[in-house]
């Protein structure tokens, strides 16, 4: 199998979306590993950009980061097959549970080890925002925006469309008044 | 046939208005409860508790069990498997067409100087986003909150084995940089069987 052919692509992601439990941020620590470390397709940043876009448009976001990451690989056709691969186990467990194994979440161990996986993903997610921390988070204007994000987030449960927006915002306004920094992005 | 439209539609207006995230379907679940036969509020919490209890992304989880019973009910289990298959591409499709446009756009404008300002202070705020994500994983897996507004006592808020694996996951994950993911997850399933978490 050619790397970074299609084929790759769809089972790369298939791989990131079987073995990820929980939503879009449960998936960070597989795409660091899979996409970041294994293959690089994409740098610590760019993740980052690829989950600020994909918080402000619609849809899954694990669906937008996976459709970003395969069309920067392989244009359109490659953002069809990381998206159906990110999918496609969801899909197949799903349906088989519907079919047959009605109460399938009722099944005591089947609770507790989803209980020790939680703490797992738990352990993970921090592991994976101290490494996007090294990258996104530069400078005194980082530090001053990611606790007021952070706080605002936590307490007051800002929707992060607002987040985004008003992120996008500040940026514009930093660039255009305080031409003095170097430029952040490479 | 007809219901296999209606379910493609319900389900791409999910997809299409649904913004930030797999939760964020929920609200266009509980409105075609409401509005059709294919599933009660009841089957909705079951599939909340499938859908976190499997790999993969929530709204996908949803759209494939909803899409299943919805299709059963209209034709056996292949009709269930076409179903589940409707509403599963209709949730994505809006996904994979908007995001195309936005990568071909960033990808045009990748040297602008507004873009490169725009994302200069996204990434430190879409960091925060993601620790404030954390956060509440962090309290569904650590603390039991239930509990402790039931007892009132505070060594009850505390899930004292579930942390201690926490600490000794994480400290692992950091000696042992080279290890996959899931490699930490299969040991925290065994172990939470083992403690009863």
């Amino acid at each position: 199998m050619k790397k970074g052919g299609y084929l790759d692509l769809f089972l790369t992601f298939a791989r990131i979306g079987g073995l990820t439990f929980g939503g879009g941020y449960a998936m960070l620590p597989m795409l660091q590993k899979e996409v970041v470390e294994n293959r690089g397709w994409a740098t610590e940043e760019e993740l980052l950009d690829y989950y600020a876009v994909g918080q402000c448009t619609p849809g899954i976001i694990a669906v937008n980061v996976a459709t970003f990451i395969g069309h920067k690989e392989k244009g359109i056709l490659g953002g069809i097959c990381a998206t159906l691969g990110v999918v496609a186990p969801s899909f197949f467990i799903i349906l088989v549970l519907a079919a047959f194994i009605r109460n399938f979440a009722d099944n005591i161990y089947v609770a507790h080890a989803l209980a020790g996986i939680r703490v797992a993903v738990a352990a993970l997610v921090v592991d994976a925002v101290i490494k996007l921390w090294k990258k996104g988070v530069k400078d005194l204007l980082g530090i001053l925006l990611f606790i007021l994000v952070f706080v605002l987030s936590v307490a007051f449960s800002l929707s992060p469309i607002w987040v985004v927006l008003g992120a996008i915002l500040l940026g514009l306004f930093y660039g255009r008044f305080v031409p003095s920094r170097k430029s952040g992005v490479k | 046939m007809q219901i296999f439209f209606l379910l493609f539609y319900e389900f791409f207006k999910a997809g299409l208005f649904a913004i930030g995230g797999g939760l964020a379907t929920l609200p266009f679940l509980y409105e075609m409860a409401e509005k059709y036969t294919w599933f009660d509020v009841e089957i909705l919490s079951d599939m909340i508790a499938i859908s976190e209890s499997t790999p993969g992304p929530l709204g996908v989880n949803m759209a494939t069990y909803a899409g299943y019973n919805c299709g059963h009910q209209a034709g056996g289990f292949l009709g269930g498997l076409l179903g589940a298959l409707v509403a599963t591409v209709g949730l994505i499709l809006p996904s994979i067409i908007i995001i195309i446009i936005v990568a071909n756009f960033l990808k045009k404008f990748q040297e602008n100087k507004l873009v490169n300002d725009a994302f200069y202070t996204l990434r430190p705020a879409v960091t925060a986003l993601i620790a404030a994500a954390c956060f509440s994983i962090l309290q569904v897996a650590l603390l039991n909150l239930p509990g402790f507004q039931a007892s009132g006592n505070l060594l009850t808020l505390f899930n004292l084995p579930a942390i201690l694996l926490f600490a000794v996951l994480f400290f692992a994950m950091r000696m042992w940089k080279k290890l996959h993911p899931i490699v930490f997850i299969a040991v925290a399933a065994v172990m939470g069987i083992l403690l009863r978490l």
